[in-house]
């Protein structure tokens, strides 16, 4: 350790410690421009000048690279310093007149313009490097370069070419510190079912309330993936936490309970070709409208079209595929309350008349129809009928590039509304693989899709298969007040099975008395709870009466009376018959 | 002091039972030793006289193979059980019918008139069908009247134990001579009334050598359709075969050798009806859902009687046809 | 008199006993003859059950479970689909009229369906008349006098 002092105060610092991390330790403040912590210091913009005293000798040094060996005095807003700093900037604004932050920096220490020529007043690359040290040192993709010398000195790619090797990681514009590298897209229409909640980072936490709540890293944008090198989340993690190597695993656990919450899915409105959506611009399903509206979107929240203008007039359409004998026949039940929102949220964000087609409203919950109440009071145009068919408004009459077509049933007559954009609030639906989900969990799906309770009104969380409960829209439509009051009755009937730690069984259940087994194996496939296993050892089948509902069919199907179903025995069975029949 | 008294009779059957006694081999020899064999008519020559001549309980075992049909057959079983401590049904057509008990899907006069008269291989110009009595030149003849239902031995008189199979296997045979001997000689006690000799409480998979799976079926087979695979559940492979729902002892043979189990050895101790349990258990493994489909797959099994009741109709809930 | 027939009920006791309870809280009227027998699912029923009920005296057997899809036990239903085609072949090979076994689905909710179920197939038995099975039992076969006759004549 050597000591050394910063202005006049004191610090320890280890050997090789540069002025600018020492100082950083002491919160003295020395502005850089070509420094970045990850990349190897080149001192290319000697803004970070600052003064050396050694023994009796005064050095100007730049405190980025200069590593302390000894014991020094360094200042860094000596006269001497400050005169020089502002010599290099005026240099810089000269080279680099568009850079805003050399023009901030420069306003900060008092400097208005450069008393150098100009050679290029749009240049704003300072020729630090950072870039080019990023790409070929962290990324290791050697997509860019310096070329040329002297005055002519930039940065290029080869041959000022597009270069093959550019994994387009966006690192370069990332270091760069005066913005004159930009990542532009070259698709500038708003596509809004592309809309995604801001843009994703190579390694990131998937989403807020994720389990476990840690960063992931997404292979497929990853730099290390693409070329091996770069690694700096490793180097910038204090707790050696990044593991390149760690592989998706499939791991087994034995558990006590499962909770289905396995939510629906978005019902997709192409097929209805009337509606014109995928074909015509600026239909937005329910979901896109509310991917839309959020502050992390890259719309910013802002409600626009297709062509980044506001539209002057918004149509949200009720019961798209639900309610519906061609496609689903159940009502969805949230959409009446969230195109109520939307129609809000078009209020509060714009100027654009909103029009509402619903078949009936069904404001159903706790301060639901007082909402409603207030969309009514705030201007929102209320239409009972429903919006049957979207094209585009030809004619160019009205505020809309789009004509929704409905009857209007309280006025009796068939109207088209000019709108700039629809909404369609679409249905929502099992999701695809809901059946395959139910056969695997042992538990019912009905012709919907929808997991099957095991009583509609007694026992809506649990299912027909013991320790599998219900929670949310898996089981039904449902909103986010009842979805939430499930889960936590789900979670609470798994607990309480949990914490007593031994179910009670029904008295009745199939049993195999291994004496008659002969190991046909005929039940093995019959059980539809997975109860029945064989045992290769013994050559016998077994039932599992935790598991059994005691339903009797292998006790039926067994060849040789071995299966019973206790109070169905076969004796029992047939002393009814003979006995009833008397 | 006196042998046990040994009885052999063959009612309504093949013959098969008796010579599967004698394909016990050198241990004939120790039932020749052990017993004194007063009746068997197979064998040797006694008159019924002599058996009724005896005193009542003084034959010690009588193993009584073949169906009852005719009033001989009945008049025998009653006389033997008069005078026999111990009364075996032995083999499937004493103990569950057999295969004479498929005669039961008939009536005997339709019986009667396609083997007399129908049978494509007859030379039966007077158009004779045997009549219970006869007029001859020496004055009036009878034959045993033949009965329109079959019956099991059980159905007819009291029965003490059952040695199913047809026919039974010779080393159970060995076996069973064995234990009777114990008893006789050592008073080892008997087996409790009604049980099954000769056999075991298991089905015949449980000596069937074949691999087991989940079973799917989706269209049966007769055997001869197919080279069935020689190491898989025949079963599985679309094979009607009675094992699964067939009391085991039999040693598995018929499969081994790559035939179905035909359900010699009658119905397992749990079950009622073997017929009807093998139904329960084939119909339960068809492979679909669909009740056409279903109607197909099932089409395709032949002859439901002659197959699930081969050896048990007699035996079943319902006995006989009603026809 | 005229000919009440026998009927044996099978019924699942998840959707065709609850419909039968639905039936007879609703005060709905079907003809008594029907008599049930409570299993837990149609998958239970063993054509054993059938065989042992015609020979017991019924006329008829009605089994009645969920309809298909919607069993309780998943697919029990399915397993009593498959084994009553061939039963009802077995029965018309043993010359009774495969009629006479009958398999229907009936729901929980289904009170009404229960009633025209039962009554149907009553009035179906009804026109099929009695089963008799003959020669069942050996004694209705050979009276005692006959067994006697026999037994006399031989010694």
């Amino acid at each position: 350790m050597i000591s050394i002092e910063i202005d006049g105060k004191q610090i320890e610092v280890e050997e090789e410690t540069t002025i600018l991390n020492a100082a950083n330790a002491l919160d003295i403040k020395i502005p850089t421009l070509c420094y970045n912590e990850l990349i190897e210091p080149y001192a290319v913009c000697r803004i970070c000048v600052v003064e050396v005293i050694r023994r009796k000798r005064t050095r100007l040094v730049t405190a980025c690279n200069y590593p302390l060996r000894e014991s020094v005095k360094v200042r860094t807003n000596s006269e001497r310093v400050l005169k020089l700093r502002r010599m290099n900037l005026e240099l810089l604004m000269a080279r680099a007149p568009a850079a805003k932050i050399i023009q901030e920096m420069a306003a900060e220490m008092g400097l208005e313009t450069t008393r150098f020529p100009i050679e290029n007043p749009k240049e704003s690359c300072i020729l630090c490097g950072l870039c080019v040290q990023m790409c070929q040192d962290v990324v290791g993709a050697y997509a860019i370069g310096f070329a040329d010398r002297g005055s002519k000195r930039e940065v290029s790619t080869p041959y000022e070419r597009t270069p093959e090797t550019c994994i387009l990681c966006g690192a370069c514009a990332q270091v760069c510190p005066t913005g004159h590298i930009r990542m532009t897209d070259a698709e500038e229409r708003i596509i809004h079912s592309k809309l995604s909640l801001g843009p994703n980072a190579a390694i990131t936490i998937p989403f807020r309330q994720a389990i476990p709540n840690v960063p992931r890293i997404h292979a497929e944008h990853c730099i290390h993936f693409k070329t091996g090198e770069c690694m700096l989340c490793s180097k910038v993690c204090p707790k050696d936490c990044i593991h390149y190597d760690d592989k998706d695993e499939i791991e087994e656990f034995e558990i006590g309970a499962v909770i289905v919450a396995t939510g629906f899915d978005d019902f997709d409105p192409t097929p209805m070709k009337q509606l014109g959506y995928g074909r015509y611009p600026n239909i937005l399903t329910g979901a896109e409208f509310e991917q839309m509206n959020n502050a992390g979107s890259p719309t910013g929240g802002k409600i626009v079209m297709e062509n980044g203008e506001e539209p002057r007039s918004v149509a949200i359409l009720h019961c798209i595929g639900s309610r519906d004998e061609n496609y689903h026949k159940y009502c969805s039940r949230v959409c009446c309350m969230y195109a109520l929102k939307f129609a809000h949220l078009v209020k509060e964000k714009s100027n654009a008349e909103v029009y509402q087609l619903y078949v009936d409203m069904r404001a159903f919950g706790k301060g639901y129809e007082e909402f409603y109440q207030r969309i009514l009071d705030e201007g929102v145009n209320v239409i009972r009928g429903k919006g049957t068919e979207i094209v585009p408004n030809r004619s160019g009459a009205g505020d809309g590039a789009l004509l929704v077509r409905c009857e209007d049933t309280l006025i009796g007559k068939f109207r088209e509304i000019p709108v700039d954009m629809v909404v369609l609030c679409s249905a929502l639906e099992a999701r695809s693989d809901a059946t395959d989900l139910a056969r695997k969990l042992n538990i019912s799906a009905g012709a919907d899709g929808w997991f099957i309770e095991s009583h509609p009104k007694l026992g809506p969380v649990s299912t027909t298969t013991e320790g599998i409960y219900l929670a949310g829209v898996c089981q039904g439509p449902k909103d986010i007040p009842d979805t939430v009051a499930q889960g936590s009755a789900a979670a609470a009937q798994a607990m309480k099975m949990l914490a007593q730690g031994q179910i009670l069984m029904d008295a009745a259940y199939a049993e195999i008395a291994e004496e008659f087994c002969s190991g046909c194996r005929i039940c093995n496939g019959l059980c539809p709870y997975n109860a029945i296993s064989f045992d290769e050892t013994k050559k016998v089948s077994n039932v599992n009466s935790a598991m059994c509902k005691a339903c009797g069919t292998c006790v039926a199907a067994c060849p040789t009376g071995a299966i019973a179903a206790r109070h169905f025995t076969d004796e029992q069975i047939y002393a009814q018959i003979e006995g009833i029949l008397v | 002091m006196a042998k046990p008294k040994l009885a052999i009779y063959w009612a309504a059957a093949c013959g098969g039972c008796d010579i599967a006694i004698l394909d016990i081999e050198a241990k004939i020899l120790d039932v020749a030793d052990f017993f004194d064999v007063v009746f068997w008519p197979c064998a040797m020559d006694f008159k019924y006289a002599d058996v009724e001549a005896m005193e009542d309980k003084s034959i010690t075992l009588t193993l009584f193979n073949g169906a009852i049909r005719s009033d001989e057959n009945f008049h025998i079983a009653k006389l033997l059980r008069q005078k026999s401590v111990v009364l075996c049904a032995f083999g499937s057509c004493a103990a569950d019918g057999g295969i004479p008990s498929l005669a039961n899907l008939f009536t005997l006069d339709s019986i009667l008139d396609y083997v007399y008269l129908q049978a494509p291989s007859l030379d039966n110009p007077g158009k004779t069908i045997p009549q219970p009595t006869t007029k001859v030149p020496e004055g009036e003849i009878t034959i045993p009247r033949l009965w329109n239902t079959v019956r099991t031995l059980e159905q007819v008189v009291d029965v003490d134990y059952l040695i199913p199979g047809c026919p039974p296997q010779s080393d159970q045979i060995a076996a069973v001579v064995d234990a009777v001997i114990d008893i006789l000689k050592n008073g080892k006690p008997l087996p409790p009334k009604g049980t099954v000799l000769g056999a075991t409480e298991k089905s015949c998979c449980d000596e069937c050598p074949r691999e087991r799976n989940i079973k799917k079926i989706t269209k049966f087979i007769r055997p001869y359709e197919i080279i069935a695979e020689p190491n898989l559940c025949l079963m599985e492979q679309g094979i009607v075969c009675l094992g699964p729902a067939t009391r085991s002892g039999c040693g598995a043979k018929c499969v081994k050798a790559g035939m179905p189990c035909r359900g010699c050895y009658g119905k397992p101790i749990n079950v009622r009806d073997q017929g009807a349990k093998m139904i329960s258990a084939l119909a339960s493994v068809i492979d679909s859902t669909d009740p056409e489909e279903i109607d197909k797959i099932i089409a395709t099994v032949a002859d439901p009687v002659g197959t699930f009741y081969r050896f048990t109709l007699a035996d079943s809930f319902l006995r006989r046809a009603q026809v | 008199m005229s000919f009440e027939p026998k009927i044996l009920g099978i019924l699942c006791n998840w959707c065709s006993y609850t419909g039968a309870d639905l039936a007879g809280t609703a005060r709905m009227k079907y003809p008594a003859n029907m008599r049930s027998v409570r299993v837990m699912c149609s998958g239970r029923v063993d054509p054993g059950f059938i065989l042992n009920a015609l020979r017991s005296g019924a006329d008829g057997v009605l089994i009645c479970g969920c309809h298909p899809g919607d069993c309780h036990y998943v697919e029990g239903n399915y397993k009593c689909m498959r084994r009553i085609p061939l039963t009802k072949k077995l029965l018309a090979d043993m010359g009774i009229d495969p009629r006479r076994l009958r398999l229907e689905w009936v729901s929980a909710s289904e009170g009404a369906r229960f009633q025209s179920v039962v009554t149907g197939f009553t009035e179906e038995i009804r026109t099929l008349g009695p089963l008799e099975l003959r020669e069942l039992n050996f004694d209705a076969e050979h009276p005692a006098g006959t067994a006697q006759e026999i037994s006399a004549a031989a010694s």
